[in-house]
């Protein structure tokens, strides 16, 4: 709690000696709880609207043109309008309460997440000493949010997606875990804006070129993996739309459909932010004559990077099968973690 | 190898079941007896010197009289072509199925048995392909006549007795 | 070959003890399935992703072709025969123009034979372009779908120029074509050509040789020659699992025989021979190679009136006849019965995409659910040529 109270008070100095501590603090975590919370909409909103643009300029099409004027910008926001206005479907076998919690459940998981990402040095929601942890293990819980939808619908598409969709992100989870621990054993702490505060110094300094190549290495396979964990193209067997229709949301449309789908988006960007985070310094400028240019912008900037590999991938590559899919996790990258967790120890056994 | 050729192989070997061989018509074929196409048909692909190893069509026809089942086999390695025909009254419509010997032959006799009515005596799974299953009649009879309509559904069209007789 | 019935081996032999044994999973894909193309039910019975039994059902497109065309007059058969195989159809109506022209015993003008030869080596293009596309998209990738329509738009462009239409042309009569090529067509043809032969590369880069794709396709489904013959296979589709087969060179018809070009066969480069991938690849080359039939066409193509030998009155002597021509499908087959009326008696169209079809409950038993798509896109089916 406390960065963002001290950022409160000297945004607002006038204020902190009036209200009490207990008032002021609740006060300052609803404000970035907005904050957030409209940062992930705005996002999720852009984030649509530029995979669409670029799906388009790699295809050799223009996308989205006419919505809003300048490049269809509104275009999202217009389709927003529509799912709203839909009718909210809710197919006639299907199990009423869990169909209605399961994007409820998805989406809350994936802003919860946000609580923990470092945008400066003084704008993080709540520095937790596990944030790391916190981060790995809440967003395990999307699972049980996709299961159930798949579940509740009755669908038996939905259903195979659901079960895809939990073999696969339970899969991942082991190398995404293993290839941050190496991040650990690095900065020897657990929470975010620690790991960030390790990395100080120009790029060189940043945990994907330390110890080259392997943490390099590290970071490769945690892409990959973070690839999968938000079933995004080659791993975007949960919702395959040939094999599987639409996969666990086939049923859902209206609103809780745009709750899936926010959260898709909202996902993405957790994870390029992690990536961003471990491996490329958080909020810190590549150079430190660039300190000027305030925090956020080098996280955002890092991440969306991210978000736009991960589109690029997605509009050029196919999918991989269920079998590969787990060939990949539990012979490969799991391995190959697991290996440069060794590494790394020696490494640092040596240097002491 | 020549039909005149084929069609003496087949008529030292079956005799009696080899009906008629035309070799005026553009492409000559040999007329045989209904039930004995299965073993006609495994003479045909298997004998070194025929290798009939593709059929190329299986078409039924309505002779008004009649059904026909016409076969278009060819080889590929001597590239050498035969037609089959076979035919059948309209009342015991019955033929012996080729599915075994040529695969393809399954959903060709399915179609002709859902257009025409021949029933293929021996086939495996002899249902109908096209048509919904409790559908009645075989379409492509000349005699066939159009139900009014199916599970509610108007199947002939209004006006379509005008068109009749302006197209006669 | 005694012994055809054997189905290949399968890959996933689960042995659950009975105890354990538990229900199957009945799964209806299709009518309406993103990758069934078109209005294709497989019941599919499955132990989890893998598919004990694929039963296709069909019919649900069926427009009663055949039942038409007893009601037509000859020549008015030929816009329903493009409605068969709605991606090309050119190569439907040229198949029944020829078998109508051998009945009739006529002789067609050069012009319009080349012409024809042009029109349908274009068409079996933009039919592969489509495969290329859809095929893409049942494994994933989305972007070569777009791709492959961009080529496909040009030659569209090209037959709308020619025929006025762009998906359905009406434009090989019997006796000729509808039109002559309009002024500064055939060069267009050839800079089409010129356009189109380097976007081989582009497609190969981006999905032929991706590791995924060759992943995904490779070893799967595999067709042996034997059993692909028995199942009456034939284009791309028998030449993926490795057969010499093909209509335009081992029983040529129109002017196949005048060009020079070479029958792609499924090598297994990447696998086994018959497998997916090769099934694939045979179409990626068979685009170089109508390519280089229509070069080949542009410059030989003599001058006259195109339309000088259609018939005013279509009379057909009585007889029957079989003929068949290479689609991008395979074998069409149009077996027709004329009584000297100026009604067919009996026109059967034997379809390829109904032969291939066939065989997928032999090889789909075992695979993946994922693999299933894989191999049904493989076989290139089109529903309106299935059901008619």
């Amino acid at each position: 709690m406390e960065p963002i109270l001290k950022l409160f008070t000297e945004l607002l100095p006038g204020l902190s000696p009036l209200l009490p501590y207990w008032l002021l603090a609740t006060l300052s975590a609803l404000i970035a709880a907005l904050v957030l919370f409209g940062f992930i909409a705005v996002f999720a909103l852009f984030a649509i609207w530029l995979e669409r643009k670029i799906s388009a300029h790699m295809q050799d099409r223009l996308g989205p043109m006419e919505v809003g004027g300048w490049h269809g910008w509104a275009q999202t926001i217009a389709d927003t309008f529509k799912l709203l206005m839909k009718e909210d479907l809710i197919p006639e076998k299907a199990d009423r309460f869990l169909f209605k919690l399961a994007p409820m459940i998805v989406f809350s998981v994936s802003i919860a997440s946000f609580a923990v990402l470092p945008w400066s040095r003084d704008f993080i929601p709540t520095d937790l000493n596990v944030g790391l942890l916190y981060i790995l293990s809440i967003s395990s819980l999307a699972v049980i949010g996709i299961l159930m939808g798949g579940w509740a619908s009755n669908n038996k598409w939905s259903l195979y997606g659901a079960m895809r969709s939990v073999a696969q992100i339970v899969s991942y989870e082991i190398p995404i875990s293993l290839s941050l621990i190496t991040v650990i054993l690095i900065t020897g702490t657990l929470s975010m804006q620690g790991i960030v505060q390790s990395q100080q110094g120009n790029f060189l300094s940043w945990n994907i070129f330390h110890y080259f190549p392997f943490m390099f290495v590290a970071f490769v396979i945690y892409f990959i993996a973070s690839l999968a964990e938000v079933n995004r193209t080659p791993f975007d067997l949960p919702e395959a739309e040939s094999e599987l229709v639409a996969g666990f949301h086939t049923e859902y449309s209206g609103m809780r459909f745009a709750f899936f789908f926010l959260a898709e988006y909202a996902n993405m960007f957790i994870v390029s932010a992690i990536a961003a985070t471990a491996f490329l310094g958080g909020w810190l400028p590549p150079f430190s004559f660039l300190d000027f240019i305030p925090g956020p912008f080098w996280f955002f900037g890092k991440s969306l990077f991210l978000v736009f590999v991960q589109m690029w991938l997605r509009w050029t590559l196919p999918r991989l099968r269920v079998d590969q899919l787990m060939y990949t996790s539990w012979k490969v990258l799991t391995p190959f973690s697991f290996v440069l967790i060794l590494i790394v120890s020696f490494w640092q056994l040596l240097t002491l | 190898m020549e039909a005149k050729e084929i069609y003496q192989r087949l008529k030292d070997a079956f005799q009696d079941d080899i009906l008629e061989f035309n070799a005026e018509v553009l492409q000559p074929f040999i007329k045989i007896s209904p039930d004995k196409t299965e073993e006609i048909a495994q003479f045909l692909r298997d004998k070194d010197d025929l290798e009939f190893d593709y059929l190329m069509c299986l078409s039924g026809l309505d002779l008004g009289e009649n059904l026909g089942v016409v076969y278009h086999l060819y080889s590929m390695k001597f590239n050498h072509k035969i037609v089959l025909k076979t035919e059948v009254s309209k009342e015991q419509p019955n033929v012996n199925s080729v599915a075994n010997i040529w695969r393809t032959a399954d959903w060709h006799e399915r179609e002709a048995y859902d257009l025409l009515g021949i029933n293929f005596v021996n086939h495996p799974d002899l249902r109908r392909i096209l048509l919904p299953d409790d559908w009645e009649g075989h379409p492509l009879r000349k005699d066939y006549q159009p139900p009014k309509s199916w599970h509610g559904i108007p199947v002939t069209l209004a006006n379509e007795e005008e068109q009749d007789g302006a197209n006669e | 070959m005694a012994q055809t019935n054997n189905f290949p081996e399968t890959r996933f032999e689960l042995e659950i003890p009975d105890p354990l044994k538990t229900d199957e999973f009945i799964l209806n894909m299709g009518p309406q399935h993103p990758s069934t193309h078109g209005v294709l039910r497989v019941l599919l019975k499955t132990d989890g992703e893998i598919v004990e039994s694929a039963t296709p059902y069909i019919g649900y497109l069926h427009r009663t072709f055949e039942k038409h065309a007893e009601r037509m007059t000859w020549p008015q058969v030929v816009p329903y025969v493009d409605r068969m195989d709605y991606l090309a159809s050119m190569n439907n109506s040229l198949g029944y123009a020829l078998a109508v022209e051998k009945m009739m015993g006529l002789e067609v003008n050069e012009r319009a034979q080349y012409l024809r030869i042009i029109v349908s080596e274009l068409n079996r293009i933009a039919s592969h372009l489509v495969f290329l596309g859809t095929y893409g998209l049942d494994v994933g990738a989305f972007t070569p779908f777009l791709y492959g329509f961009r080529e496909r738009e040009r030659i569209i462009d090209l037959f709308e120029e020619i025929s006025g239409g762009r998906l359905l042309y009406n434009y090989i009569w019997i006796g000729g074509v509808a039109f002559d090529a309009p002024d500064g067509w055939l060069e267009k043809v050839n800079e089409f050509c010129d356009y189109f032969e380097p976007k081989i590369k582009e497609y190969n880069d981006l999905l032929t040789f991706n590791k995924i794709f060759i992943e995904r396709t490779a070893n799967v489904g595999v067709i042996p020659a034997d059993l692909a013959i028995n199942y009456g296979l034939s284009g791309p589709t028998l030449r993926g699992s490795g057969v010499n087969f093909d209509l335009r060179k081992n029983d040529p018809y129109c002017i196949y025989d005048r060009f020079d070009f070479n029958v792609c066969i499924g090598k297994g480069e990447q696998g086994t021979v018959g497998d997916s991938w090769d099934r694939y690849y045979v179409r990626i080359e068979e685009m170089v190679e109508s390519a280089k039939i229509v070069r080949q066409a542009v410059n030989q193509i003599p001058d006259g009136d195109a339309k000088e030998t259609v018939p005013r009155n279509v009379r057909v002597p009585a007889g029957e006849i079989y003929f068949r021509t290479e689609t991008p499908r395979g074998e069409l087959g149009y077996y027709i019965v004329s009584d000297g009326g100026k009604n067919p008696v009996r026109v059967k169209v034997r379809a390829p995409a109904f032969c291939n079809l066939s065989i997928l409950p032999a090889v789909a038993r075992g695979t993946m659910v994922a693999d299933l798509v894989a191999i049904l896109g493989s076989l290139d089916i089109v529903l309106g040529e299935i059901d008619r």
